[in-house]
């Protein structure tokens, strides 16, 4: 033991406040700069000296992304019904009615119709606010209708995922959402119609390995976390620690599974774009 | 033998065991009656086991050490088998087998997980755990098959994708989603059977079918009971519990309606009688095919889109 031990973390302590309270400051988790909300805001919630993105939720995406009160929402009301009676340490259906309580969210997931630069799209978009943004019945379902609509009204379709995977508490049901979800999408792809997925942090598990990685272009915000299985379990299983930037946004494109990173600052005049090519 | 007994199956062995004993000597003391009556003890007591078990005992009958896996299906159940290697992008992945072969009257594809044996062959074959390599090669195989009009079989029996550094690299999510994309819309049919594990997105993703059989102890869900207790309740102490809680068995998946029929097993498990297994689900697959081939490439589609579309629950 040491006789002088230096703690390796900053002095700060790392917050992961994720919904910033009005008139209040927030602290960069990547460079500790001190940044005044208003001014974040601003600055589509990204550091000004970093460029670190703060993880936002889907009312902000909607925000940055579509044209002002285009967005208009469907299914908004759909809830999860505990199907299997779910009980861990809390009954699920507890958890369920507390997150939409504290959360203001139904599910993890808001979807509609909503313009581009003044051109029409079907819009998802996940929220991780919401039991991790995990994938159950009712996010399977309301994507699964959105791609309907984009496929019935012939529009483009853009989803941001953000999530930790499929949700455990509704058991087989949500496994089959990739499924489900990947069968429709197939049928999109028959019809030619444009589907652009955007990668915010983080997506992992079952929703990586069904409609996040099937865009026709795939995009993701800078140093997201993207995989399929998490970190903590690879590190567990192979008994080393993961190399520097693993399973960021940087590594995939490297390795050939995105299009390429887009700031949250040109998010929407990239997705603009893209679409203006593909439609 | 003995060291593959769960402990649940221990009083059987145990009066299988007496029963052994007395047989020494039968031909001494007149005891054949007392044997039968045994035998007849040891019958009752395998039905009272094996037709009240929980969840985490199939659970633990799915993974059994002596359960028949692929291969062995396709030795018992085809000929002519001709297996295929190879992703045709990177390598062959030994945790997914898969090849052409005939069951009866029907030219198939036929693919699935493949676990080892012992510690040498489990390590070979990943533990039955695919790597990106593996989801393309049964990819290539069911493009294959429905370019010369085949049917397709998987099989399921895995713990998981293999979460490592380079199936991470290589896009393990993608090789899933991409199957999950392509088995949506390939043109023939695909009987899908879950013959052990049924682990999550490695299982699922070569899971998309016209008709999902699962065999009687087997579990199927979205996360192994071992995993789901270390994230729900913070410790691996809690899987039999998670078992329960996650519903994962082939009667609980039939009720949520994700599977369409029950394949059931010898007394004690697939394990117990390779043959009858074999053939029982043999039987049950050509029942399968002999309706699906009859359905034109645009209906089987179709129904299969509908079929994954009304899988949930919600309210509106």
């Amino acid at each position: 033991m040491a006789w002088f031990k230096r703690s390796k973390q900053n002095i700060s302590p790392h917050s992961k406040k994720t919904d910033i309270p009005d008139g209040q400051w927030s602290k960069c988790e990547e460079c500790g700069e001190i940044i005044h909300n208003k001014q974040l805001e601003l600055n589509l919630w990204t550091c000004s000296k970093c460029n670190y993105h703060f993880r936002i939720g889907s009312d902000q995406y909607i925000s940055i992304v579509l044209d002002k009160n285009s967005f208009k929402e469907l299914n908004k009301k759909m809830i999860s019904d505990d199907p299997l009676a779910f009980e861990d340490t809390k009954k699920y259906s507890e958890r369920i009615s507390a997150t939409i309580k504290k959360s203001n969210l139904y599910d993890a997931v808001k979807t509609g119709v909503g313009k581009i630069n003044g051109k029409k799209v079907v819009f998802c978009c996940m929220d991780f606010n919401f039991i991790g943004g995990s994938m159950g019945s009712v996010v399977g379902e309301k994507i699964s209708r959105a791609i309907d609509e984009a496929y019935k009204s012939k529009i483009p379709l853009v989803i941001i995922s953000q999530s930790g995977g499929a949700r455990m508490m509704e058991g087989a049901y949500s496994l089959m959402q990739m499924a489900k979800t990947s069968t429709r999408l197939a049928r999109l792809a028959e019809a030619k119609i444009p589907y652009i997925s955007v990668l915010a942090d983080p997506t992992t598990g079952g929703v990586t390995a069904s409609y996040a990685m099937l865009g026709d272009v795939i995009i993701a915000e800078p140093k997201a976390l993207i995989g399929f299985a998490g970190p903590r379990v690879i590190k567990q299983t192979i008994g080393k620690d993961l190399p520097e930037g693993f399973q960021r946004s940087e590594f995939l494109l490297e390795n050939g599974f995105i299009d390429f990173i887009v700031n949250r600052k040109q998010l929407k005049e990239q997705l603009s774009l893209l679409i203006n090519y593909l439609s | 033998m003995a060291k593959n007994i769960l402990d649940f199956e221990k009083p059987i062995l145990e009066l299988e065991n007496k029963i052994e004993e007395m047989r020494k000597y039968e031909g001494e003391l007149d005891i054949s009656n007392e044997i039968k009556t045994l035998e007849e003890k040891v019958l009752q007591l395998k039905k009272n086991i094996y037709e009240n078990l929980t969840r985490w005992q199939k659970v633990q009958l799915a993974r059994h050490p002596e359960r028949p896996y692929t291969l062995d299906y396709i030795n018992l159940m085809t000929i002519d088998f001709v297996e295929l290697h190879g992703d045709r992008l990177f390598k062959d992945d030994k945790a997914i087998v898969g090849g052409l072969a005939k069951l009866d009257e029907y030219k198939i594809m036929i693919i699935g997980h493949q676990k080892g044996r012992d510690t040498k062959s489990n390590l070979y074959r990943n533990f039955g755990m695919p790597n990106p390599e593996g989801y393309r090669k049964a990819l290539r195989l069911m493009r294959l098959a429905e370019k010369f009009n085949l049917p397709v079989i998987t099989m399921l029996d895995t713990p998981g994708a293999y979460p490592g550094i380079e199936a991470e690299q290589r896009g393990q999510a993608e090789a899933i989603a991409r199957n999950l994309f392509e088995m949506s819309k390939l043109k023939v049919p695909i009987i899908v059977v879950i013959i052990g594990e049924g682990a999550s997105g490695g299982a699922l993703g070569i899971g998309v079918g016209d008709r999902i059989l699962m065999l009687q102890n087997t579990w199927y869900s979205v996360i192994s009971p071992e995993s789901c207790s270390s994230i729900l309740w913070r410790s691996w102490d809690y899987k039999e519990q998670a078992a329960e809680s996650l519903k994962l068995t082939a009667e609980d998946l039939l009720e949520q309606g994700i599977i369409d029929r029950i394949i059931p097993e010898p007394l004690g498990g697939a394990h117990k009688n390779y043959t009858l297994m074999a053939a029982t689900l043999k039987t049950a697959l050509k029942e399968e095919l002999s309706q699906l081939v009859k359905l034109k490439p645009e209906k089987l589609i179709q129904n299969r889109i509908d079929k994954f579309g009304k899988m949930g629950v919600f309210v509106e």
